[in-house]
């Protein structure tokens, strides 16, 4: 089921945001149109900015305006409303404890045809190692819809790790967000499935594959990285006893990291991580690289087999 | 101003220093050059042009300023003690564990600091943002900066100077602490600022350049910048010493950034600004 884009989503969440809340401000760094933001300025001529290509100055604008009462929300792809303006999210925002929600769109492979230097597999890695800030990765519009005014009720740094683009609903029917709570998807008692963003369709498929070889996998998303849901993810470990991670970002630093520190320090199981294995990006369309780095839902289901073929006894 | 108005405001001026020289003297070290360089501005904007109130430091409204060199710290520290917005006896736990005043600016630590700085080059894009937020909201307030020549090396100097003149931020007025000196030497010799009237004229600010050390100038360019009222951001060049009052660190030169205070010296200091 293809849907709206998840950037149409953002600009229709912040719009009825922006018209509850007058604090709702929007910072651009000339990508407004790429990241579906644009609209907005005809709206709110006075609220949806645009600094230029300056992101290191857009974030530290973002912080003067949260100093100020206004809960800014500043965006960019994600290689330079992270990795660019890194610093400025370490002191002017994180630092000053200021409330600047940070939209990274095109993350990981999703940068396709911008290729190498727009493919940020880095970016949970550094900012999961900042005080104080939310990562947030949206699995689909459904849960976008629901996550932005929990983001904006939150008090406190958000970075929103943004695939823009139309993407697969695996959020069921009657489905109730919670920032912070992680989602279980499918329930199993063979091996535990820990998957973010766009990783989450591969997981689901993955999940039918090893069901056909009858094993029985449970199905998680971690859609908030930092802080860590903690309780689900040691619940569902102690349970199965073994763990695959799957994410479209380095397996150094991001979410396969997380769930690894978790489990070494309180259940120690064995343990395999889909993601980019430590390279950076390149050309291509998503198939392919998924293909490529070995990021599909076969990928997932052959970590699986070797997960629980480790587990002890 | 007149001759009386002259002397108070020099006289406070020479107090920031003395209060700057006392709390990094009693630690041992400290930003001493950069921080007496900028006690007249500070002088001058605390008590006689912001509107704030020390006993409600968070006042909605109020006139803020970003010292985005944020190593001033101690200056503006000594400077908001004097003003009444917390004790004069803070100033001798500069830098010790758990104290409210930290070597770098924390809006989260100080009563009356407007926003954190230290990474220098924020503090600007900050203030710019915190201009914006006024104009939107309306309150009329006034937002003053400072920044330091060798920060201004620093790009994101400018690309928040693009923002204010962009946004037409009349109310966003910025100060250069220009004392010509920085770490690793004298700025023109590590990369020259040349003119920086012209660059920020060019930026798109009315621009202005004063001794830094002379209150009744800086006064008048403060006054003079806010009657322009024509959409644009002003720019304040203040003509500076690293070091100003006190004569062995004058004479330190550019090593003068971050030095240590031995306790004769600290003595010497205090009585060359009783």
């Amino acid at each position: 089921m293809a849907n709206k884009e998840m950037r149409a989503v953002l600009a229709e969440g912040l719009e009825q945001l922006m018209k509850e809340d007058p604090r709702i401000v929007v910072v651009d760094a000339d990508l407004a149109k790429a990241n579906g933001t644009w609209a907005l300025r005809q709206k709110f001529p006075d609220r949806a900015l645009d600094v230029g290509i300056a992101e290191q100055n857009m974030t530290s604008f973002a912080a003067g305006l949260a100093s100020y009462g206004f809960i800014p929300f500043i965006g960019s792809f994600t290689a330079f409303a992270t990795r660019r303006n890194c610093d400025q999210i370490a002191i002017s925002v994180c630092y000053a404890k200021q409330n600047v929600k940070i939209i990274g769109s095109d993350p990981g492979i999703s940068a396709e045809l911008n290729g190498g230097t727009h493919m940020s597999f880095e970016d949970i890695a550094v900012l999961r190692s900042f005080p104080g800030i939310v990562i947030f990765e949206p699995v689909d519009e459904v849960q976008l819809a629901q996550a932005l005014p929990q983001i904006v009720a939150h008090e406190g740094p958000v970075y929103i790790r943004l695939f823009r683009k139309p993407i697969e609903t695996v959020m069921p029917e009657g489905y109730q967000f919670r920032l912070f709570q992680a989602d279980r998807l499918r329930e199993g008692g063979d091996v535990s499935l820990f998957a973010s963003g766009l990783m989450v369709q591969e997981s689901v498929k993955a999940v039918e594959l090893l069901a056909e070889e009858g094993i029985s996998a449970e199905l998680i998303n971690v859609h908030t990285i930092k802080p860590l849901d903690a309780e689900t993810i040691l619940a569902s470990v102690k349970k199965t006893g073994c763990a695959v991670t799957a994410e479209n970002h380095n397996v150094i630093g991001g979410l396969g990291s997380a769930v690894a520190e978790l489990l070494g320090r309180n259940c120690p199981a064995p343990m395999e991580m889909i993601g980019v294995q430590d390279h950076f990006g390149e050309v291509a369309k998503m198939p392919y690289l998924k293909e490529k780095y070995h990021m599909t839902a076969k990928d997932i289901a052959e970590a699986a087999k070797k997960a629980i073929a480790r587990k002890k006894g | 101003m007149n001759k009386e108005k002259i002397q108070q405001l020099s006289d406070k001026a020479r107090e920031i220093r003395y209060h700057t020289m006392d709390a990094i003297g009693t630690l041992g070290v400290g930003h001493v050059g950069g921080c007496l360089s900028i006690a007249e501005v500070l002088a001058v904007l605390y008590d006689e042009k912001m509107n704030i109130d020390p006993a409600n430091p968070k006042m909605a409204g109020r006139d803020r300023l970003v010292v985005s060199k944020g190593h001033a710290g101690p200056a503006v520290y000594a400077t908001l003690a004097l003003k009444g917005f917390f004790p004069m006896e803070w100033l001798h736990t500069l830098n010790q564990p758990e104290t409210n005043l930290p070597s770098h600016c924390d809006m989260n630590r100080t009563p009356g600091i407007d926003m954190t700085a230290g990474s220098l080059g924020q503090g600007i894009s900050c203030a710019v943002g915190a201009a914006k937020g006024s104009k939107i909201l309306g309150d009329d307030a006034t937002i003053y900066c400072i920044v330091g020549d060798g920060e201004s090396q620093e790009g994101q100097v400018w690309e928040a100077s693009m923002t204010a003149a962009q946004y037409k931020l009349d109310n966003f007025i910025l100060f250069l602490d220009n004392n010509h000196k920085q770490i690793d030497g004298e700025t023109k010799d590590v990369n020259d600022l040349i003119d920086p009237c012209a660059k920020w004229a060019a930026f798109g600010f009315n621009t202005f350049q004063v001794d830094g050390h002379d209150v009744a100038a800086i006064s008048d360019a403060i006054d003079r910048a806010k009657a322009l009222q024509n959409g644009k951001p002003s720019f304040i060049c203040l003509e500076t010493v690293k070091g100003k009052g006190v004569s062995f660190i004058e004479a330190a030169g550019f090593g003068n950034h971050n030095m240590p205070i031995s306790p004769e010296q600290k003595e010497i200091a205090l009585s060359e600004l009783k």
